[in-house]
């Protein structure tokens, strides 16, 4: 695993020297900028919209790098052939994969943890010298633990993303894993709709795709209870076990895949 | 003794075309065998498989059939890389990381404790005369620089066996200078270098065993002096002050005399001509010698013979069993 675990760091080195990181900058400035124009707006109803923004733009950015830089992680190498004097060391190609991916999550992690806090700040700074009584007639409190919640959610829903996107960029060029990540990202968000197609449609031959979509394809909306939390609803333990468990299950299925096919590959 | 480098029936087949995917043979049966601390050069024009070659090596492509060791272990093996170092064709590296940042990483994938890792990329940096240049991304270097910086990752292990994909590529005559003396270096402390090259002159200098190849098939190996055909071709004489009288006697006994200044003659004599002989004689009436050079068939000259040979599909004569070279056997010695 130590080579995994170097590879990993370069990820992570890689990206902070690519300037990755330089969206965390346009995120706060979103933040700050909203949270003083909207401050004009009811009191209460300021907090529930930080939320909402902050949330937002953390799944968002977050996307933005899981798929552009999740699709170049291992295709880049290869088209460079930086890839060449890298597997001539000694590692195992399933190591190169799985450090990639390490990497890359690494990266997600820093990223949404420093957008955490500053939702949290931004927060705090809306709150200051509310009155008690009127916080209590809030749907949620400002400093809402269960935010962290959806945090979370968003975080394993980057690592299905980052997951898919690596898995294509095993095998296609940058420009189709990123189509095809997107594209799976956005049949995603759907699937529910996928699993009840013999309601609308009459076709068996479509019910049928429709039906080995919904199993094939990751649901990217059990991650999403962004709404929930700002309003207050609460979020089981259940639910966030079980959503954690799928998500795993689908990282490792796609980390399978992509360190089989990678492992075959041949680099003429 | 095992072979640093055995290679049986290692063949290649890609598949070229999008619609109909035919196979295009790149490697044809490729059988070597490699003797540790032979330097052994892998000549061919491009496109003739030796960058394939290198490739099933590494492992970086499948072999369609056939098989490849290093030092008893298949081609591939985590272990046996620990043993070897490689510089592809044209190196590509991280244009975000410096010399040394990436050397760092090479060396942790190695397994190599910081302090001997820090020692290493010095040491191994100064030896391939990238200094302040180190601290630089990647990206500010030079062809040759990165070329530099290749040879650096491939020897930063100090690995048995070296394999190097044309390591003089994009190099000035003093880059070209310092990897030859790299590898004359390597091979004093009893490294197997596997170089491939269309340059024939950095063989010439370097190889004690070479192999030709050429539209993916194994067209003459052996050793060098075998293949140049050292025998001697004739004799190529340059003599000044030679009186007429000998010039007539001279004319006919040589293949050819021709004049290129006042009265500098070149005397070229045929292989049984008995240049010492006629030296005495010629001498005697009072000639100068110029110089005097044994005539014989430039590994040049077998290069494009062989491949022309190979083009029109007809048996290389590699004075060999078959296509099959034992390098470093009984009697192998360097030139």
């Amino acid at each position: 695993m130590n080579a995994a675990r170097c590879v990993a760091v370069a990820v992570f080195r890689e990206s902070v020297r690519d300037r990755v990181f330089y969206n965390l900058v346009i995120f706060a400035l979103l933040l700050v900028g909203a949270s003083i124009l909207i401050g004009q707006l009811t009191a209460g109803q300021d907090v529930k919209i930080i939320k909402d923004l902050g949330l937002a733009a953390t799944s968002l950015f977050g996307l933005f790098i899981a798929i552009f830089v999740g699709i170049n992680l291992v295709s880049k190498e290869v088209e460079r052939r930086s890839v060449y004097p890298l597997l001539a060391k000694p590692i195992r190609r399933s190591e190169f994969i799985a450090g990639k991916y390490a990497g890359l999550l690494l990266t997600l992690l820093v990223n949404t943890a420093v957008m955490t806090i500053a939702i949290y700040a931004v927060l705090f700074f809306l709150s200051r010298g509310v009155p008690e009584r009127i916080q209590h007639a809030w749907e949620a409190p400002a400093m809402d633990p269960a935010l962290l919640k959806a945090i979370a959610l968003i975080y394993l829903d980057l690592a299905v993303v980052t997951a898919v996107a690596l898995f294509f960029s095993t095998y296609s060029s940058p420009m189709l894993s990123a189509a095809f990540t997107l594209g799976v990202y956005v049949v995603g968000q759907f699937n529910a709709d996928l699993k009840r197609f013999d309601q609308i449609v009459d076709s068996p031959p479509a019910i049928f795709i429709a039906k080995a979509c919904y199993y094939v394809l990751p649901d990217f909306a059990k991650f999403d209870v962004k709404l929930a939390v700002v309003h207050g609803i609460p979020v089981s333990v259940a639910y966030m076990l079980s959503t954690t468990g799928y998500a795993a299950a689908y990282v490792a299925a796609l980390l399978f895949g992509a360190m089989v096919i990678f492992s075959r590959r041949d680099f003429k | 003794m095992t072979s640093a480098i055995r290679t049986r029936e290692l063949t290649k087949d890609y598949h070229v075309g999008f619609w109909r995917p035919r196979p295009y043979r790149a490697l044809d049966r490729l059988s070597i065998d490699v003797a540790p601390g032979d330097v052994f050069g892998f000549l061919g024009p491009n496109g003739a498989g030796k960058t394939t070659t290198l490739k099933l090596l590494m492992q970086l492509v499948f072999p369609t059939s056939g098989e490849a060791e290093i030092l008893g272990r298949p081609a591939g093996d985590v272990g046996v890389r620990r043993r070897i170092g490689y510089l592809p064709e044209n190196p590509y590296f991280y244009d975000h990381l410096t010399a040394e940042e990436l050397l760092g990483y090479y060396g942790q994938l190695f397994g190599m404790p910081p302090a001997e890792r820090r020692r290493r990329i010095s040491a191994t940096l100064d030896r391939l005369g990238v200094f302040a240049e180190r601290r630089l991304a990647l990206r500010k270097f030079s062809k040759g620089m990165l070329q530099r910086v290749g040879l650096a990752q491939a020897v930063l292990n100090d690995p048995e066996v070296l394999f190097l994909d044309e390591p003089m590529s994009g190099l000035d005559p003093l880059g070209r200078r310092d990897v030859r003396a790299l590898m004359l270096e390597m091979r004093d402390q009893g490294r197997t270098i596997f170089f491939s090259s269309h340059i024939l002159s950095d063989a010439e200098a370097l190889c004690s065993q070479v192999a030709i190849v050429a539209s993916g098939r194994l067209a003459a190996a052996g050793r060098l002096t075998d293949l140049q055909e050292f025998a001697v071709k004739g004799w190529e004489l340059v003599m000044a002050g030679v009186p007429p009288a000998s010039l007539e006697r001279l004319r006919a006994r040589a293949v050819r005399v021709h004049t290129i200044a006042d009265d500098h003659y070149v005397i070229e004599l045929p292989p049984d001509g008995a240049p010492e002989e006629l030296l005495r004689e010629l001498a005697g009436a009072g000639a100068k010698l110029i110089s005097l050079n044994p005539l014989r068939e430039t590994l040049e000259d077998v290069f494009v013979r062989r491949v022309a040979e190979v083009g029109e599909g007809a048996r290389p004569s590699t004075g060999l069993p078959s296509t099959e070279l034992r390098a470093g056997g009984a009697g192998g010695g360097r030139p």
